[in-house]
Parts: C-alpha cells; sequence; structure tokens
C-alpha cells in the first residue's frame, strides 16, 4: 500500500516537472539560432540588425503557437542548416547523435570482457 | 637589426636540435650506463638559446620595432606596455615561439630529472622530442615567422584587437602551453618507452609528475580562458562549446584518463599498453587541436587570422605523428593477461577512462563532424551547446555516482562494507535537493538528477574525509579534487538553473519593470581616454522585492587602432550571485538594447576549478616529498 | 592483434586525415542557397503607398520577377542602383523592391534622386517578412520564375556578371 503511494506522489510529480518543460522560453530559442552575420555567435548573444530582425520573427511565432521543433524547422528551412546550433535529427547527422552512445554501450562490453576473464581463470 | 639577432638564434637552435640528436643516436651506440656530458650542455644552451629569442621578440615589442611583421600587425606605439608584452604571444607566429620554449625545457628538464631510468629511454625520449622541436622550429623559419621583416619600416603598427587587452587573456596561452605543449614530453616518452621495451611499473614514475604538472596548467588555463570569456566576451556564458574550447578540452580528458590509470599500472603493473595510448593520444589531440584553430577550417568567435599553408604545414606533422606512433604501437602491442576482478579499484578507474573516452569522443565528434559533412555532402551544420549538453549532462549524473564510490574501494577484491551508509547518504542528498525545490522553484528532471548526484558525490567525499582523519590515512588531494568537482557539477547546475536573463529595447530616463526587478537607464555619459573613446551607461537596478539597489555602468568603447566597437559589461559580484549588464546602440534609433542578467554562484564557479587545481598541486608535492 | 584491426584502424586514420587536407581547400563562406530551386514560402508584403499586399499570387502572374531588398541608409545598394536601372528595361523580368527597415520620406528621396528601377514598390519596416525569403543582409535580391520557384540568390550589390546571368535565364 506504503509503495503504491510513492508510486503516485512520483508519477504526480514528474509530471508535473515535465509540463514545466514545455513552456517555451524565448531566450532558449534565440540561444538556439546562429547570428549569421557575426563570427560564432548565437542570436541571443548578438545585437546585430539580424539579430534584431529574428529575435522580432521569433517572438510573431511563438504568439502564433509554434513549438520550438517548429520554429527551428521554420528557420533552418529558409537559411539552411546551420543557423540552428542542435543539430537535426535526419540520415546525415545520425551518426553524430548514436556514435557516442553506441561507444558508451560498445566500451561497457569491452571493460566486462576484460573483467570476466578474470572470473574463469 | 633585432630582426637579424632573432633569426640567428632560430637557426643555432636548429643546428643544436641536430646536434643533440646526432650525439644522442651517438651515445646509444656505446655500451656504458652514463649520458655524456655534451648532451646535458647542449640541452641548456639550447634552453638558454631560445628563452633569449623569446626575449628579443619582447624586446621588439617593447620598443615597437616596427620593421619586424609580428610587431607591426599586433602592436601599435599607444599600447600599455603590459599589454605590448602580452601581444609577443597573442598572434600565430609568437605563440609558436611559445610553443618551442615549452617543447625545449620540458626536455631539458625531463632529461635532468630522471637519472634513475635506463639511459636508452632517457636517450630515445630525447631524440624524440627533439624531432619534435625541429618540425616547429622548421615551421617558424619556413611558415610563419615572427621575425621576418616589413620594408619599408611602416610608422606606426596595425593595433592589437581591444578584446584581447585584457590580464586573463594574457597568461591564458602560457598556461595552456605548459599543459598541451608539456604533454609532448610524456609523447615522446611513450615511444621511447615502446622501442626500448621499458614497460615496467617504475616507467610510471618517469611521466607521473610530467603528467599531473600538465593537466593542473592545462586545466587553470581552461580556466582563465573561460574568466576572460565572462568577463570581457558580453554574453554572459562561460563556456559555449566552441572548437577553440572544445580543443583545449579534449587533451584534457585524455590526461584526466591517464593520471588516473597511471594509479592502477604503478600499484599492480597492468594496462601498460593502454597508458602508451593514453599518452600518445594526449599530445596528438593537443596538435590536432592546433591544427584546427589555426587552419582557418573552423569558424569560431576565437579564430586566429587564417593562412591555409600553415594548416598544409601542421597537417603533415600531425599526420606523422600519428601514422608513425600508430604503426609502432601495433609492432610492439603483446597481449597480456590482466587478471582484474569486477570488484576492485582497478575495475573503478577502468569505469572512469570508460566515461573519458566517451565525452572525448563526444566532444571530437561535436567539433569535426561539420568538417565532414562540408566536405562530404557540401552542406554545413552547426554543433553547439544543445548538442553537448544533450549528449552529455545525463551520463555526468552516473558519473558523479561512480566518482564517489570508486576510491574508496579496495585493490583486488573488495569487500562492501558502509552500504547503508551509502543510501544515508543518497536520501539526504534527495532530500536536499527537494528542499532547494522547495524555497526555490521547481526545475527539469535532468536537472533534479545532476543536483542529486553531485550532492552525492559532496557528501560522500566528506564522509571520507571523515574516516579517513579517524583512521589517520588522508589522501587529501585525492578528496580535496573529488569534492571540488561534486562542487563544480553543482555550482555550475544551479546557476544554469537559477539564472535570469531578460533583453529590452530601453530610451535614456525609461525604467522598466519586469518580475521583481525594475531598471532605469539614469544617463549616458561621453568619456575620452588614451586609445578609445566610452560610452556609459549608468543604470539602476532595483530588487523591488528587498529593495536593494545596484548602479552599473555597462560601456560602449569606440578604439582607433584598429577601429573597433567592443561592448564592455558591468558585473557586480557578491558571494551570492553576479549581476551582468550589456548596452548597445541599435542603429538609426535613440533606444539601447539592455541585457540584463542574474547568474547566481559564478565566483564560487571559478573557485571550485582553483580547488580541483588544488588537490593536483597537493598530490604533486606529495610525490616530490616521497622521492 | 589481428590483421583486420590493423587495416580498419589505418583506414579509417587516413580516412580522416584526408577529409581534414580536403577541408584546406574548402570556401568558408556561407551563403543561404537553401531556397534555390524550392517554391517560395508563404510571405505577404504590404505595398509602399497603400495597404494592400503583395503576395505569392501575385508572383505568378509574371514570367520572371526580380525581388530586390533595398534601403537608403545602405551605401552598396546605391553602387547597384545603375544595374537595377538596367534590368528595369527588361520586359520579361518584373521589377520588384522591397524598401527594408526603412523611413518612408528617405526612401523615396532615395528613388527621386537615383530614379525608380521598380515596377512594384513595397516596403518591410520591421524586416520581418524578409526572412521568409532567408534574407540576412541587405542589398539582396531574388530571381523569381512564373511557378514562384526561386531560380537564384544574389547577396551583395548586383554585378555586371549578375546582370548577364540574369539576362541569360530570362531569354
Amino acid at each position: 500500500m506504503k509503495s503504491k503511494f510513492f508510486l503516485l506522489i512520483f508519477i504526480l510529480y514528474s509530471s508535473f516537472l515535465y509540463s514545466n518543460e514545455k513552456i517555451i522560453e524565448p531566450n532558449t530559442i534565440h540561444k538556439n539560432l546562429r547570428c549569421l552575420v557575426c563570427q560564432g555567435q548565437s542570436i541571443a548573444d548578438s545585437n546585430s540588425d539580424f539579430a534584431q530582425t529574428i529575435k522580432l520573427v521569433v517572438k510573431d511565432l511563438v504568439k502564433a503557437g509554434k513549438t520550438e521543433e517548429e520554429i527551428y524547422s521554420f528557420m533552418s528551412d529558409k537559411y539552411g542548416e546551420w543557423i540552428v546550433f542542435k543539430p537535426r535529427l535526419n540520415l546525415h547527422n545520425s551518426l553524430l547523435w548514436f556514435l557516442p552512445y553506441i561507444f558508451l554501450v560498445f566500451g561497457g562490453f569491452f571493460i566486462f570482457k576484460i573483467i570476466k576473464k578474470d572470473k574463469k581463470s | 637589426m633585432l630582426s637579424n639577432f632573432g633569426n640567428l638564434l632560430l637557426l643555432s637552435n636548429t643546428i643544436i636540435s641536430l646536434g643533440i640528436i646526432y650525439h644522442a643516436n651517438k651515445n646509444l651506440k656505446n655500451s656504458n650506463n652514463f649520458i655524456s656530458k655534451i648532451i646535458y650542455k647542449l640541452s641548456l644552451i639550447q634552453s638558454t638559446i631560445i628563452i633569449a629569442c623569446f626575449f628579443t621578440l619582447v624586446a621588439a615589442f617593447i620598443i615597437s620595432d616596427f620593421s619586424i611583421t609580428a610587431v607591426y600587425q599586433n602592436s601599435h606605439s599607444m599600447k600599455p606596455l603590459f599589454y605590448k608584452v602580452a601581444g609577443t604571444w597573442g598572434n600565430h607566429e609568437g605563440s609558436l615561439l611559445l610553443w618551442v620554449i615549452i617543447l625545449t625545457i620540458f626536455s631539458y628538464l625531463f632529461l635532468v630529472y630522471n637519472n634513475d631510468h635506463p639511459k636508452k629511454f632517457r636517450l630515445l625520449t630525447l631524440i624524440i622530442q627533439n624531432f619534435l622541436i625541429i618540425g616547429f622550429l622548421f615551421f617558424i623559419l619556413f611558415n610563419s615567422n615572427p621575425f621576418s621583416s616589413l620594408s619599408p619600416i611602416p610608422k606606426e603598427g596595425l593595433g592589437l584587437n581591444p578584446i584581447l587587452q585584457d590580464p586573463a587573456l594574457a597568461i591564458h596561452p602560457p598556461l595552456l602551453y605548459i599543459g598541451f605543449v608539456g604533454s609532448s614530453i610524456y609523447f615522446s616518452a611513450a615511444i621511447a618507452s615502446l622501442i626500448s621495451n621499458y614497460s615496467e611499473k617504475s616507467f610510471s614514475n618517469a611521466i607521473k609528475n610530467w603528467v599531473l604538472i600538465s593537466w593542473c596548467f592545462q586545466t587553470l588555463g581552461i580556466l582563465v580562458g573561460s574568466i576572460w570569456a565572462y568577463y570581457e566576451l558580453g554574453w554572459g556564458g562561460f563556456w559555449f562549446w566552441d572548437p577553440v574550447e572544445n580543443a583545449s578540452l579534449l587533451p584534457w580528458f585524455a590526461m584526466t584518463a591517464l593520471f588516473h590509470t597511471l594509479i592502477v599500472f604503478e600499484k599492480r603493473n597492468i594496462f601498460y599498453f593502454w597508458v602508451i595510448v593514453l599518452c600518445l593520444m594526449t599530445f596528438i589531440l593537443s596538435v590536432t587541436g592546433t591544427f584546427l584553430v589555426r587552419s582557418g577550417i573552423l569558424n569560431s568567435v576565437h579564430t586566429f587570422a587564417s593562412d591555409p599553408t600553415r594548416g598544409v604545414y601542421i597537417l603533415l606533422f600531425l599526420s606523422l605523428m600519428i601514422l608513425g606512433s600508430v604503426f609502432l604501437l601495433f609492432k610492439k602491442y603483446k597481449k597480456k593477461n590482466h587478471n582484474v576482478n569486477q570488484n576492485s579499484k582497478e575495475t573503478f578507474i577502468l569505469i572512469n577512462n570508460w566515461f573519458m573516452m566517451f565525452y572525448l569522443i563526444t566532444v571530437l565528434l561535436g567539433t569535426i563532424y561539420p568538417i565532414f559533412t562540408d566536405v562530404l555532402t557540401d552542406k554545413k551544420i552547426s554543433i553547439g551547446p544543445p548538442f553537448y549538453n544533450a549528449i552529455i549532462f545525463p551520463v555526468v549524473i552516473i558519473f558523479l555516482l561512480f566518482m564517489a564510490i570508486g576510491p574508496k574501494v579496495k585493490w583486488i577484491k573488495n569487500k562492501f562494507e558502509n552500504i547503508k551508509n551509502y543510501f544515508i547518504i543518497l536520501i539526504f542528498s534527495i532530500g536536499l535537493n527537494f528542499l532547494i525545490i522547495f524555497f526555490f522553484k521547481s526545475y527539469s528532471v535532468l536537472s533534479n538528477f545532476i543536483i542529486i548526484s553531485a550532492i552525492f558525490l559532496i557528501l560522500s567525499s566528506f564522509m571520507d574525509l571523515k574516516d579517513a582523519l579517524i583512521k589517520k590515512k588522508l589522501d587529501l588531494a585525492r578528496i580535496v579534487s573529488h569534492i571540488s568537482f561534486g562542487f563544480l557539477v553543482l555550482f555550475i547546475g544551479l546557476n544554469s538553473i537559477f539564472s535570469v536573463e531578460k533583453d529590452y529595447n530601453i530610451k535614456l530616463g525609461e525604467k522598466k519593470i519586469f518580475e521583481n526587478y525594475s531598471i532605469h537607464l539614469q544617463s549616458l555619459d561621453l568619456k575620452k581616454f588614451s586609445n578609445y573613446q566610452s560610452v556609459i551607461g549608468e543604470l539602476e537596478i532595483n530588487n523591488i522585492t528587498s529593495n536593494e539597489k545596484n548602479i552599473l555602468k555597462p560601456e560602449i568603447r569606440i578604439y582607433e587602432n584598429p577601429k573597433t566597437l567592443t561592448y564592455e559589461a558591468s558585473i557586480k559580484t557578491n558571494l551570492l550571485k553576479d549581476y551582468y549588464l550589456t548596452m548597445s546602440n541599435i542603429d538609426r534609433s535613440d533606444f539601447y538594447n539592455i541585457k540584463f542578467q542574474k547568474k547566481p554562484l559564478m565566483i564560487w564557479i571559478w573557485l571550485s576549478v582553483i580547488m580541483i587545481v588544488v588537490g593536483g598541486f597537493l598530490r604533486l608535492f606529495k610525490n616530490a616529498k616521497n622521492n | 592483434m589481428p590483421k583486420i584491426t590493423k587495416i580498419t584502424i589505418f583506414t579509417v586514420l587516413f580516412f580522416i586525415l584526408g577529409v581534414f587536407y580536403l577541408s584546406l581547400t574548402r570556401e568558408t563562406n556561407y551563403n543561404t542557397s537553401n531556397l534555390i530551386s524550392k517554391e517560395v514560402p508563404e510571405f505577404k508584403i504590404i505595398y509602399f503607398n497603400d495597404s494592400n499586399y503583395f503576395t505569392n499570387q501575385d508572383l505568378k502572374k509574371n514570367k520572371y520577377t526580380l525581388i530586390n531588398f533595398w534601403a537608403s541608409w545602405c551605401y552598396p545598394c546605391k553602387i547597384e542602383h545603375p544595374i537595377l536601372i538596367k534590368l528595369s528595361k527588361e520586359n520579361k523580368l518584373k521589377m520588384v523592391g522591397v524598401n527594408f527597415k526603412d523611413k518612408s520620406d528617405q526612401a523615396l528621396q532615395f528613388l527621386d534622386s537615383l530614379s525608380n528601377p521598380y515596377d512594384i514598390l513595397l516596403k518591410d519596416t520591421k524586416g520581418k517578412q524578409s526572412v521568409n525569403f532567408g534574407i540576412y543582409g541587405i542589398p539582396e535580391s531574388i530571381l523569381v520564375n512564373e511557378k514562384s520557384t526561386i531560380i537564384k540568390k544574389f547577396v551583395g550589390p548586383l554585378s555586371i556578371d549578375d546582370y548577364r546571368e540574369i539576362k541569360k535565364v530570362i531569354n
């Protein structure tokens, strides 16, 4: 009975935390967009003309109810993938996203093998 | 005249390096057990000459000798003296001299301090190191010579970029170079060890202090770079996962893995080949980083001006290093039996290496992947903080837990006593996390876990400390570094959760109110300084609930040589938080863009990193005392 | 170590070094060629002189349209102006000018002193509509056909070579 109670609290708490994550913070979006006329800065950090324009457009898109992903798609459609700092999950970038975790798993196996050997000997 | 003198010194050093290689080779062939005096003498002369060469360049900068290209391109007679000096290594050519100094001095010191090791090993290390030195001297002489001269002699220099005129940035390169350039010595030692078959655990004694020194300075160098970025660049962040930053982080991961593995190698005489791989990897990553940064193929906030021929040269050097060392490694590799028990300290150090390699691969991949997509598919992509944060943060959670448990595990075979204690600490950590949420605000699931693991590491280390003091078996160095790492993650986590960032367009005299703060642009002042003019804004930040008032004065600076505009942040630091304000003008309007940030616990972030380094120095001290 | 592992490792290393070498010879400047041969995204820009909107439908009315983004405060726009005048003489090409982040009186003054090459004059005071075209700086010009597909993007002032290229396309 106690464990069911704790499980319920956990689920409620997690869903509360999760719903908090859905609120779109414009600054997060600005940080994820590259200022194309600057050297390596994001829209959040730049005060260039271009950055100002993009901030206005993002404001409109957020008002229109677009999600973060939709805003990034909008921008990368017009300006290319270079404008978003988070690489899109497509065929080209799949290796980028998966390789680290593939390594983690393989590395784990490898270490396991080294340690296992001793049990047999 | 200075130019000729400098060139002469460079040339002499090349000849001396060749001489060292020749004599060392000769010495290898005779069967006696000592290294001939001439080799020591030549190494000492080599170090002296390169230092003299460096000071020649410094002198040229101080007296503003514009007949020298490097001085003309990077200095100006009106530059303050301190920055004239720092300008020596703040450019590509001059910094290469710094490279050669570190390579040379480390070569000499390694020779002198390693009398207890086999002659063949020491001579081979010297030879390989001198090949590296010659490689860089050739690069300097044929491609990037700081002493190259100009004619006719210009009357004035082009000046140094004002954002580079900062004390933190002045010491940033020397610190970093002692770090990753210093790793050259154990690269050479690793090759020497392979060739001379010196694989006993005493090999660890030859290199372990060098690994520690380079690690400490690399950490300090990275810290100082972040401090500079925070105070100077005006965006309020201290790490952007920019390619140049990543280039300094990659060797750091390898160094950390290396000195942990050395502990095992020294105690149990296993993992020799992995130690060698890590030694080779560290310096290879250092040169790869240099290649990426100086060749101009990556777009970054920090790029040096680029020239493709530089890239070709460094790539050639890098290729020779990589292919040569891999070939040698394959030739000498022998399968060894390890005898590692599942439940032992050796396993936990393997786990540390496993995580370090994961971080390394992630950062390396993120840095060089855009190059591959560009060359192979003609598409340009950007990889920035969202990628690295998404991949690394979840893994850090588990890493911290291992860091807490690992050091207490015994060698060879461990019995898990005190599991109960760990449970209690875990409950405490979860409790403290809930307190933070209760008193302040809630945050993402991931952040919860990170805060909990960081607190877990901190509390278990304190428990360790208590146990160690009782048993009088104190490993202060490890405890200090591990606790500080826990605090670092905790402070970075809290800082990122509780930071406030607001962006407003405001006119003179206007006041804006948001959350429980108000911002008032009270006045604008125009002031003239020796080499720039400044528009200083006076803004009052009022915390409405606590009625705490702060005046901040961000600036817009207009420099003359070179003609640049910089934005100076106004930062008010106290123990709990920094107020961070930048002001910029908006073209064709009388509005100013004000960016207000509240950044909690910044000073503790810097302190944590310093304490991590203190741990490293404590270990170094203990090693020196024991010898 | 099995031979296959050694060969794989060497191959991977050669590959990485090879890519590094190739990257040295590449152009590092970025251009937003993303939209080329794609249809113009949805937009609506207000006319300069009245409150009507110019939209995608209007683009389909012409065989070829050149949309030129300019402003009175933009120096390179002055430089490319003669080319725009030349292009305005082509009857297969409709010239649409979008006044970008400008003040009306200054824009009109600009056109008065240099003459108006545009068949249609629009204005984008906040610059937001230009984002639909992937504009990041001015002057920029976009060549569109009657299917409202983007044929070419010109970033920066139009040169005489650009003029020749446009002539070739529309004829």
